[in-house]
């Protein structure tokens, strides 16, 4: 067990992400709509605060 | 002819100084004075410290890219400011005193642009700093130390030895934990590329009072279906990598091998280290400021931390009362409107996240973080302001208020295209503003966390993108701050 999972160790209370969410995040064609929508939401937030 | 002087070549600076060149003719005389004579595009050294880039990506010669730019370069420190003149001279100058003579220069300015950055404090901390004990990602040259410093703890691990590593922050009020949160991972990814993770006990040590705080009193995402605080989302990154963490701490010395520090229930612990570094606190860098008669007027125009003065809200309030309307906007000093300060350099009202302090009255709370993204879009708004001004423009001038700017953190591993992973974390705005935003004091919309590839394509892509903005290469301008 590790160290910081174990039973009341601080870890042990944090969620944890299971095997499909990891697989995901390297998923070339998940990953390449998520990096058109992660630019147009960053895009947005930037015009947003140029507009102030 | 207009004489504008910005001190300060870092992103705010660079950013007012090529954007002044833009919007103004030829016959208005733009000056940077700067200590450094090389840009350092900084959210890269994490990269550095890894030894995933060498310091000449993420480095260049200021000089060239000036004089191309018809902008003049002075590479000299800023000593003194005599915002009335003086008796003998009549119009505004700064004092500087030039690196390589160390001779004192005056130079006269019509408007000033304070962008002079932070001082490292290191000083705040008992054996603080890669002249001492810890090490530093702050500066290249940091960066490339900390990389030789980490890899030979690599060796020995490949060797047989485990070793403890600790990353985070070197004082209870230091801020930019976000450069921390990215080092932490860069590194840990780095020990898994280099087969020696199981040797390495990483632990992450941190003023803020929960992880995922970063000097912004944390935020709020949506997240798997909820709407969860972003100590869920971090504790979670921290978890799944088996990684430590001791929250709430203020570093009080650093020994050879151990830290020790207070927590903000006032106990005092120790922690042993084989490789630690920790962000420190920032200062100003100590400009003076004197009036015609040559009187010390440095407490009008700075705050005693010795960041500048500018249109916020400076009474003191108790944190219930914090208003985003507190935040300057137009960075304009109130005293002398010709002056304006900007990035780290201007003096925050209050810290972002609630100041808190041990029984013993030790304050242990993160400083407000303004690095990256809003400095340079802050030295865009000062150098629309100023280049109104000079036109004689009756506009109001242009506004950068951290209560009405997003920012984006990216933290991401390796530097190849398919082989990095990234967290990136998007915040509008930055100083959270329960008026506009009642629930959260955020816009959901773009508030947001990402884990994955994705994060890690936009960091190169950023990475490359700003050095070419700031290289004024063809078109620099259209690349959004």
């Amino acid at each position: 067990m590790v160290e910081n999972r174990k039973p009341y160790e601080q870890a042990f209370f944090a969620s944890k992400p299971l095997w499909f969410t990891k697989f995901l995040r390297t998923f070339f064609l998940w990953q390449l709509i998520k990096f058109i929508i992660i630019n147009v939401k960053m895009t947005l937030m930037i015009l947003k605060s140029h507009r102030g | 002819m207009s004489k504008i002087v910005v001190l300060g070549s870092g992103i705010s600076g660079h950013t007012a100084a090529c954007f002044l060149r833009k919007y103004l003719a030829k016959n208005h005389q733009i000056t940077v004075i700067s200590p450094a004579k090389k840009y350092n595009w900084i959210p890269s050294n994490v990269w550095v410290g890894v030894g995933d880039m060498k310091p000449e990506q993420v480095l260049f010669d200021l000089e060239p890219i000036y004089k191309k730019a018809n902008i003049e370069y002075i590479n000299a420190k800023a000593t003194k400011i005599y915002p009335e003149g003086s008796n003998n001279i009549a119009s505004p100058f700064v004092v500087v005193e030039e690196i390589a003579s160390k001779s004192e220069k005056i130079i006269e300015y019509d408007y000033l642009i304070n962008a002079t950055g932070p001082k490292l404090n290191f000083d705040a901390t008992e054996g603080l700093g890669p002249s001492k004990n810890s090490q530093s990602i702050c500066s290249a040259t940091h960066a490339v130390q900390a990389w030789e410093n980490l890899s030979s703890q690599i060796k020995e691990m490949k060797a047989g030895k485990n070793k403890t590593i600790v990353i985070g922050i070197g004082h209870g009020m230091a801020t930019c934990q976000g450069a921390a949160f990215e080092y932490l991972f860069n590194v840990e990814s780095k020990l898994k590329r280099e087969g020696v993770r199981e040797r390495a006990k990483i632990i992450y040590m941190t003023n803020e009072y929960e992880l995922g705080d970063f000097g912004m009193g944390g935020m709020h995402l949506k997240y798997g279906g909820y709407i969860v605080h972003s100590k869920t989302f971090t504790e979670s990154l921290f978890a799944e990598r088996e990684i430590f963490w001791i929250k709430r701490a203020h570093p009080i010395k650093i020994d050879k091998n151990k830290i020790e520090y207070e927590t903000l229930d006032g106990a005092f612990h120790e922690q042993e280290f084989d490789f630690a570094m920790l962000i420190p606190p920032f200062a100003g860098v100590g400009l003076k400021a004197f009036n015609k008669n040559g009187e010390d007027i440095t407490s009008s125009l700075f705050l005693p931390n010795g960041f500048m003065k500018v249109d916020g809200n400076y009474n003191p309030k108790p944190y219930s009362e914090w208003d985003a309307e507190d935040w300057p906007k137009t960075l304009q000093n109130p005293t002398y409107k010709n002056i304006f300060a900007i990035g780290i350099a201007f003096a925050p009202p209050h810290p972002i996240s609630k100041p808190m302090q041990t029984p013993n009255k030790t304050t242990i709370s993160p400083t407000a973080p303004r690095t990256g993204m809003p400095s340079a879009m802050m030295g865009k708004a000062v150098a629309q302001s100023i280049a109104n001004l000079i036109k004689g423009k009756n506009k109001p001038l242009h506004t950068a208020s951290m209560a009405k700017l997003g920012a984006a953190c990216v933290a991401s591993t390796g530097t190849g295209l398919f082989s990095g992973t990234a967290v990136s974390i998007t915040v509008y705005p930055i100083v959270p503003d329960f008026k506009r935003f009642p629930e959260y004091g955020r816009d959901l919309k773009y508030t947001f966390g990402e884990i994955g590839l994705a994060g890690h394509w936009i960091k190169l892509l950023l990475h490359y993108a700003f050095i070419y903005k700031a290289k004024q290469k063809p078109f620099w301008y259209i690349i959004p701050e």
